[in-house]
């Protein structure tokens, strides 16, 4: 029987996701040596992609947005002892609840009309996750089945809507007008040039900030708050909660709710800042990474953040990798996220088992 | 070692070291263990009882010393080399498959190849050989979960005496026995002592040293700091060895001063989730500055009767009364006892009365977390709670004084602590107490008793669940006894005896000797 060695916390937050990362990266370049690339030049290539240029920065952090958001969203459920992996579908339903708006009410001014639409992409986005925690609480059936299901009826719903209700008139792709100006959330490099700062275009925008914030909100929530603390004991352990007078089920609806809302705010970057109208599958799998991301940021929104701007690196650094290396298909992009996902995520304990051996070695001959 | 093998210790551990980071959990330890004799092992919690029969029994190595087998010196680098030397182990919680049936568990891992049925036939005739000689009998297809608690530990004794131990480790074993399963117990001891088995018998029932060891080795804070004959001792003298200072077994108490009845429970019946009856009608009342004792064995109603004061869960029928108010109706929900002045010491601290994950100052505040003494309106200060947790630190001795140390670092009886802290410090009217001292070391259990006989002379009403009847007798002002979902009986503690209350908790109910 080996002895658990509990690793230091910075071991625990830095070292083993570093581990993680470098072993994918050493398997990933096996895979790009097998198809006769030379895997240094791709990892240059790769990194010079994603912050070589201010261009490349700021795509990097637009997708990292993305990530931050559905991180965040999954994370504060992890706190809870749930597990929404319905991120996909919240965000689509986000992207409803802003377009809803953003259609309706654009001929407002902006401090009107975005104030709303944000708050419509949170409404839908959590009403998304509520309905899957409310059947939990009362129906007992389990969220991990339910918000997937619920993926797919937000997918079908929106195709519906946009082919029948609110699509454009006369066109034959599934997408609604664009909206009007007062309902685009600014570009950073446009809010920026307002101020008199210049930095190169990018379709990074103003919800970069809103995702930080959102982070710090997430931080307090947690760790500051009575709430916080109700749905980490719920989430330890349900037992003590029951006996501390904690209710179970509206925590439950209380932590899908804001699950669902942050991952509604993806919307707000896609649809708001980029698109400026709703179309269809603009979540692409952004729900699902979301996964690897809380996984890789042991759910601290600290972490998150971080992990958020790997992944928007390897999608932006990747984009210029399979323009640079052609053999390097975006295929090949996404096995090296999977990779990532794979070692960071459920391969935790294949880096983190040697780590702690290692210390364990360490502190016995240090003491 | 001694030249005459019939004569050489069937164990003799010397010099034996073994360090975790900092922290020396056997230093120096020599211990010999005669051959066929019952060697009773105390200490308190952390006193590094475990981790020396951990490193018998092969889960860790020492890092320094030797280990003589019957005068042979071995390493023991795996269970299954111990296994091999004739060590066989009986853990506190068990390790049976409750689904499968006596002869699959005891064969589990000796199945003597990928045919059953010959490995089968072998292990029947095995048992059937242990029945006869020493007694030990039991249906073989049985299925385990059925068996009642004795069996079950039965069976643990089994699986290790059909692996040809003839040194067989005991951890705790009579933590889930009714004191006739123990009794029962003691008997198989001695019989399998008489027989020239050696056992080694870890408790912190100081009475079950005296009741049935040959010798007993006292340790205290990883070292070994006596090795006594057991009639030569007594439990006084053994619980100063434990503790290093001179201990007060007997509660000190004075006469109750009974105030009006407090709370007043009227035909309650508790049903449980699959529906099944677990409380049966059951009425009685505690006055304020009363400790009114709640004997039985683990499973007989207790916990569920304790959960429905507390209004975790909620009863089927019958009232529950709190100063003539009636709390079913009044204050339902668990947050509502609590502001009612109804506090809980919840039975099982780790799941229920904690939470492991927490630091202690988290801990400290749960169930009262709502508290605007903890935060203004929906945030939750940091300063503020370890501010109050290092108060309560300060007040109930908890150690070590460090508020941000997570709750399962601290051993069994500070992790009581702070729940205790936490409830007494809220100004209980009643307490529902559930195993006080489960897992708490002897100084601990002292400091705890001294705090309810405190608090029931401040005037609260106490009630006390405990499965140990050294406790509900030296506490109680009044016990009752539950069996089967039912109070089979009510005495005082001048009134009683172990043997009577025994009769009770086994559901006897007229009243003997």
């Amino acid at each position: 029987m080996s002895t658990p060695i509990e690793l230091p916390k910075w071991a625990d937050v830095s070292l083993v996701p570093i581990l993680a990362v470098i072993v994918a990266f050493l398997v990933a370049g096996l895979v790009v040596l097998g198809i006769g690339e030379n895997p240094v030049k791709a990892t240059v290539l790769l990194i010079q992609g994603a912050l070589g240029s201010g261009e490349g920065i700021g795509y990097t952090l637009y997708y990292a947005t993305n990530f931050i958001f559905t991180g965040l969203a999954v994370a504060i459920t992890f706190h809870a002892g749930l597990f929404n992996i319905g991120g996909e579908g919240q965000a689509t339903m986000g992207g409803l609840g802003a377009a809803l708006i953003c259609l309706n009410l654009d001929f407002l001014p902006w401090y009107i009309v975005l104030p709303l639409a944000i708050l419509g992409a949170m409404a839908l986005g959590a009403l998304w996750a509520f309905i899957p925690g409310y059947l939990q609480v009362k129906r007992g059936s389990h969220v991990v089945i339910t918000t997937i299901m619920f993926n797919f009826l937000a997918a079908t719903l929106v195709v519906y809507l946009l082919v029948n209700v609110i699509g454009k008139p006369g066109s034959m792709s599934p997408e609604t007008r664009v909206f009007a100006a007062s309902a685009h959330l600014p570009y950073l490099h446009e809010a920026l040039a307002y101020f008199g700062l210049k930095i190169p275009k990018s379709p990074l925008n103003l919800s970069f900030v809103l995702a930080l914030l959102a982070s710090a909100f997430v931080w307090i929530t947690v760790w500051h708050t009575k709430l916080g603390y109700a749905i980490r004991t719920v989430g330890h352990s349900p037992t003590a909660a029951t006996y501390a007078g904690i209710s179970i089920g509206r925590i439950t609806l209380i932590s899908m709710a804001m699950s669902g809302a942050l991952a509604g705010m993806l919307a707000v970057n896609e649809i708001l800042g980029v698109q400026t109208r709703l179309l269809l599958e603009f979540s692409s799998g952004y729900g699902f990474i979301g996964i690897a991301v809380a996984l890789m940021g042991r759910a601290h929104p600290v972490g998150i953040v971080l992990a958020s701007i790997l992944f928007g690196m390897l999608y932006q650094g990747g984009t210029e990798l399979s323009f640079e290396m052609p053999r390097v298909t975006r295929d090949m992009i996404v096995a090296i996220s999977g990779l990532v996902i794979l070692f960071a995520g459920a391969l935790d304990g294949l880096i983190r088992r040697p780590v702690a051996g290692v210390f364990a070695r360490f502190l016995k001959s240090g003491a | 070692m001694n030249p005459m093998a019939g004569q050489a210790p069937a164990i003799a551990l010397s010099g034996i070291d073994k360090r975790f980071g900092e922290v020396r959990a056997n230093s120096n330890v020599n211990l010999a263990v005669a051959s066929g004799s019952v060697h009773g092992i105390v200490g308190e919690n952390g006193a590094g009882k475990s981790t020396l029969m951990s490193i018998l029994y092969g889960f860790y190595e020492a890092d320094r010393g030797t280990i003589h087998i019957h005068g042979n010196q071995v390493r023991i680098r795996s269970p299954k080399e111990a296994i091999a030397l004739g060590i066989g182990m009986v853990h506190q919680h068990f390790m049976l498959v409750e689904p499968l049936s006596v002869i699959d568990n005891v064969m589990l891992g000796a199945e003597g190849g990928p045919i059953l049925a010959k490995g089968e036939a072998q292990m029947r005739a095995a048992l059937a050989q242990l029945a006869e000689t020493y007694g030990l009998v039991i249906d073989p297809d049985a299925v385990v979960g059925d068996l009642p608690v004795g069996l079950q530990q039965r069976v643990e004794i089994l699986k290790a005496l059909v692996r040809g131990a003839d040194i067989l480790i005991l951890d705790e074993p009579t933590a889930v026995l009714t004191p006739d399963e123990a009794e029962q117990l003691f008997v198989l001891l001695r019989t399998l002592a008489a027989q020239g088995k050696t056992v080694i018998l870890i408790t912190h029932k100081l009475n079950e040293i005296m009741a049935v060891t040959d010798n007993v080795s006292v340790m205290r804070r990883g070292e070994m700091v006596a090795t006594l004959k057991t009639a030569e001792t007594s439990p006084a003298q053994l619980a100063d060895q434990m503790v290093g200072r001179h201990v007060l077994l007997d509660v000190s108490k004075g006469p109750a001063k009974l105030g009006p009845v407090r709370l007043s429970v009227e035909h309650l019946i508790i049903r449980d989730a699959h529906s099944s009856l677990r409380v049966k009608d059951v009425s009685f009342e505690i006055r304020a500055g009363e400790i009114l004792g709640l004997a039985g064995v683990a499973g007989n109603g207790q916990s569920e009767l304790l959960e429905a004061l507390a209004g975790i869960i909620t009863p089927t029928l019958g009232s529950i009364t709190l100063d003539g108010q009636d709390l079913i109706t009044l204050a339902p929900t668990p947050a509502e006892r609590r502001e009612q002045g109804v506090l809980h010491i919840p039975e099982d601290r780790q799941r229920m009365g904690l939470v492991p994950a927490f630091s202690a100052a988290e801990s400290m505040i749960l169930g009262f977390q709502s508290d605007n003494a903890f935060g203004t309106g929906p945030m939750l200060s940091t300063a503020a709670i370890q501010t109050h947790t290092a108060k309560e630190m300060d007040l109930y001795d908890i150690r070590p004084r460090d508020a941000s140390l997570k709750t399962a670092k601290f051993s069994g009886g500070n992790q009581q602590k702070i729940v205790l802290a936490r409830e007494i410090e809220h100004r209980p009217k009643v307490l529902l107490v559930g195993q006080p001292t489960r897992g708490v070391d002897v100084g601990a259990i002292e400091f705890i008793h001294k705090r309810l006989i405190a608090l029931r002379d401040a005037g609260v009403a106490i009630l006390l669940v405990s499965v140990e009847l050294d406790e509900i007798m030296s506490l109680s002002d009044r016990i009752i006894v539950m069996c089967g979902g039912v109070i089979t009986g009510e005495r005082t503690p001048e009134t009683t005896s172990d043997r009577d209350l025994g009769l009770l908790m086994a559901g006897v109910t007229e009243r003997a000797a």
